[in-house]
């Protein structure tokens, strides 16, 4: 999937998510936005900026190496009591916990359960 | 097969011996060399035990504080090998200083550690996604592998068709199953260990690693989901009651209730639970005192080994079963799979104040000892977050604290109940532990804020294992570790300190016709006299500023000190026990200032020598120390002064 047509915007909102094939059903969102209960496909993970004092491409390796890559299934199983995070993610077989900072970083198409 | 050991003649070797049979004929060197490599939760460390079981030595790195753990075992072939326990790490690339030696041990790079023979990479057979790409990259190393499913047993349970041959063919790696906690279930492993890694000596492959691009990572991602979709089914009974327990535990509101909850029990149970033991340990003491003051004739020797060792050494082992109550729980959190869900719950609660997420398992270990919790540490990568976790981690209540605590409590707080069942005892207990809680939280707020001036916390990633039920064994091993370090430090240490407070309070002897107790005209009067005007506007006595001194050793020390100082100025009063002494000397103002000053006071030389090693940096050290030092004088100044307001004086 080239960048063009690609149907997450870089806005970071469920407002703008999913423009593109909104007529399909597919929403497309970054994790960090998404509500507890959540199901998606991983689409892209495209680190923007520094975060934490990590230059992006520490951060996209860690998240590859915790399994978030291109086609995984992801869920949010649940989220922390002070704004909703961190968050608990189903990925495949594995749960990771992580902040919504870094999990902004992960595009995700929503899949039906 | 000519190779140095054949051929070099060995007068002991039977000449026509079978070869097979003639261990000289072994071209192999006497000792193979494994290494344990793995994801965190892989059960990695279970499976060490389980091979190599009380034949274990636990050390450091030369030169860094990483855990070395090394242990012996038998193939069925005769062979001895040793294994090593690596850190666990999701991949080569080596974040941390755990990390860095995983990599460094595993490519052969660490000039102290022979190259391991064999890597055995070791993956949870019901989750093996991240360990499948571990060994993809593990494979580019060119070392000889071999793939170890552990919980294999779990697999089937939950009905995880695993092909193991085809698992083997399309990875390239041979792979075998294992139980680490079931008896037998390395049997298979140790029955192929000869096999396989016979024909893999001296044919090390070339080493094409390198640290993985992002790209290269989603590629062996990618192709360790392809051998996965070909090679293992999905469960047929997933693990539904993981998902069910976490519902409960990590909900927003009942998570945090249940995690304050188990802290409440923690510390209720190692203050009500240890009682018996404590009381028999205390007892025993006793009667081995009478029994040297009997047995010897009376004099210097009679007052060092009944006074100066046995009352020294006895009043820090009564505290053993406190110890071990404290780690049970913690080791079994740890087992269960609940350290990682706390970390998950506190990460915002911690984040406030300017700690990680991951600071969480660093500063509950430090609950038992500030030394193991600031070597844990070692998983925060940002320097700056893993110093400020150093540098408050001897803030939360070690288990040296609480023999000072309990003495002081069980004087002066009556041990009656309030609101129907909690013990007051307990209950102040509590507060201390809190008290050092928040002022940890305190601390690391100021520094985030004020010296780091720093508003970005690092990323907080970590892997929320399946539960599972703690194992009897590992759990034993653990606490059986942790005794014989509290055992030997109680032997070493804090025996030499004991006699260095012995001789301070027995030397120099009281002139002839002398009135006072011997001790007003010893060294430790001395020194004690000397302190006093700094400390008395604390509310301390001389003998508390003299049981301070051997305090710095160890914490727990103060309590053997001031038995000791009290034991030989009071003459009749050395069969009493301590507690009463303090009740009888004590205003109930300056047992609380001494509480409030063992909350923050840096009185543990060994911690401040790890800081030193962990920061590499003597300035460090002299920071804990100064703040620590200028708290404990603050706080017990406020107490003693609110506290004689009150009418406590």
């Amino acid at each position: 999937m080239s960048e063009s047509d690609r149907p997450h915007n870089g806005h970071a909102g469920l407002e703008h998510a999913g423009l593109g094939h909104a007529g399909l059903g597919h929403v497309s969102l970054p994790l960090g936005v998404a509500p507890c209960g959540f199901r998606g496909r991983v689409d892209a993970i495209e680190v923007r900026g520094h975060s934490g004092g990590l230059p992006p491409a520490e951060i996209e390796n860690r998240l590859l190496e915790l399994g978030f890559v291109e086609g995984a299934i992801v869920e949010i199983l649940h989220e922390g009591a002070i704004a909703r995070d961190p968050i608990a993610v189903r990925v495949n077989n594995a749960t990771i916990a992580l902040r919504r900072r870094e999990a902004m970083a992960i595009i995700a198409v929503a899949e039906p359960a | 097969m000519s190779t140095a050991a054949a051929t070099a003649p060995d007068p002991t070797a039977v000449p026509s011996a079978d070869p097979s049979a003639d261990p000289s004929a072994d071209p192999r060197p006497d000792h193979w060399h494994f290494a344990l490599v793995g994801t965190p939760n892989s059960g990695k460390t279970a499976l060490f035990n389980a091979l190599t079981g009380s034949r274990q030595k636990v050390a450091n790195y030369p030169g860094v504080t990483v855990e070395r753990k090394v242990g012996l075992l038998l193939t069925p072939a005769g062979r001895s090998v040793n294994v090593i326990d690596l850190p666990g790490t999701y991949s080569l690339r080596g974040r941390s200083p755990d990390e860095e030696i995983t990599r460094d041990v595993v490519l052969g790079r660490l000039s102290s550690e022979s190259v391991p023979d064999l890597l055995l990479c070791v993956a949870d057979a019901t989750n093996l996604r991240l360990a499948l790409r571990l060994v993809i990259e593990l494979k580019r190393t060119g070392r000889p592998l071999l793939l170890v499913l552990n919980m294999f047993d779990l697999a089937q349970r939950r009905g995880i068709k695993i092909d193991v041959a085809r698992l083997s063919a399309e990875l390239g790696v041979p792979v075998v199953t294992a139980v680490a906690v079931k008896r037998d279930g390395t049997t298979q492993l140790l029955a192929r260990m000869d096999e396989i890694a016979e024909p893999h000596f001296g044919t090390a492959g070339e080493n094409t690693w390198h640290p993985p691009s992002a790209s290269e990572l989603r590629t062996a991602q990618r192709e360790a989901d392809r051998v996965i979709a070909t090679a293992v089914g999905a469960p047929e009974r997933p693990d539904t009651l993981t998902a069910r327990i976490d519902k409960v535990v990590l909900h927003p509101a009942a998570g945090l209730i249940i995690l304050l909850a188990l802290l409440f029990i923690m510390f209720q149970a190692v203050f009500s639970w240890a009682k018996p033991l404590m009381d028999l340990i205390q007892s025993g003491f006793d009667t081995l005192g009478d029994l040297s003051h009997s047995a010897l004739p009376g004099g210097l020797l009679q007052s060092f080994i009944q006074n100066g060792v046995i009352s020294g050494v006895g009043s820090v082992i009564v505290f053993l079963p406190q110890i071990l109550i404290l780690f049970l729980f913690i080791l079994l959190l740890e087992d269960f799979g609940y350290m990682a869900r706390a970390a998950f719950l506190m990460d915002r609660i911690m984040g406030s104040a300017g700690l990680h997420g991951r600071a969480f398992i660093p500063l509950l270990s430090s609950f038992a000892c500030a030394i193991p919790g600031i070597m844990a540490t070692r998983v925060i990568d940002n320097r700056r977050d893993r110093l400020t976790t150093i540098l408050v981690a001897p803030l939360m209540t070690c288990s040296a604290r609480i023999p000072v605590y309990t003495l002081i409590i069980s004087a002066f707080i009556p041990a009656r109940h309030v609101w129907g069942f909690v013990n007051l005892q307990g209950l102040v207990m509590f507060g201390l532990y809190a008290a050092g809680i928040a002022s940890a939280l305190g601390v690391s707020f100021v520094a985030k804020h004020f010296v780091w001036q720093e508003h970005e916390t690092p990323p907080f990633m970590l892997e929320l294992p399946d539960y599972k039920l703690p194992r009897v064994r590992s759990v034993a091993l653990g606490l059986y570790q942790r005794a014989m370090m509290f055992l030997k430090r109680a032997g070493t240490t804090i025996f030499s300190m004991m006699v260095v407070i012995w001789f301070l309070a027995s030397f120099p002897r009281p002139p002839a016709g002398a009135t006072d107790p011997a001790i007003n005209y010893s060294l430790a009067a001395i020194i004690g006299h000397w302190l006093a005007p700094v400390l008395a506007p604390v509310g301390f006595n001389w003998q508390i500023d003299v049981a301070l001194i051997p305090g710095m050793a160890a914490r727990e020390v103060a309590v053997a000190a001031l038995g000791t100082v009290y034991a030989i100025e009071g003459g009749k009063e050395a069969a009493e026990q301590i507690g009463q002494a303090l009740a009888n000397k004590w205003s109930l103002a300056t047992a609380l200032a001494v509480l409030a000053w063992y909350i923050f006071a840096p009185q543990c030389a060994s911690t401040l020598a790890v800081i030193r090693r962990e920061t590499g940096s003597w300035k460090w050290m002299g920071v804990t120390f100064a703040y620590m030092l200028t708290l404990a004088y603050i706080a017990s100044f406020i107490v003693y002064h609110v506290a004689v307001a009150l009418g406590w004086g």
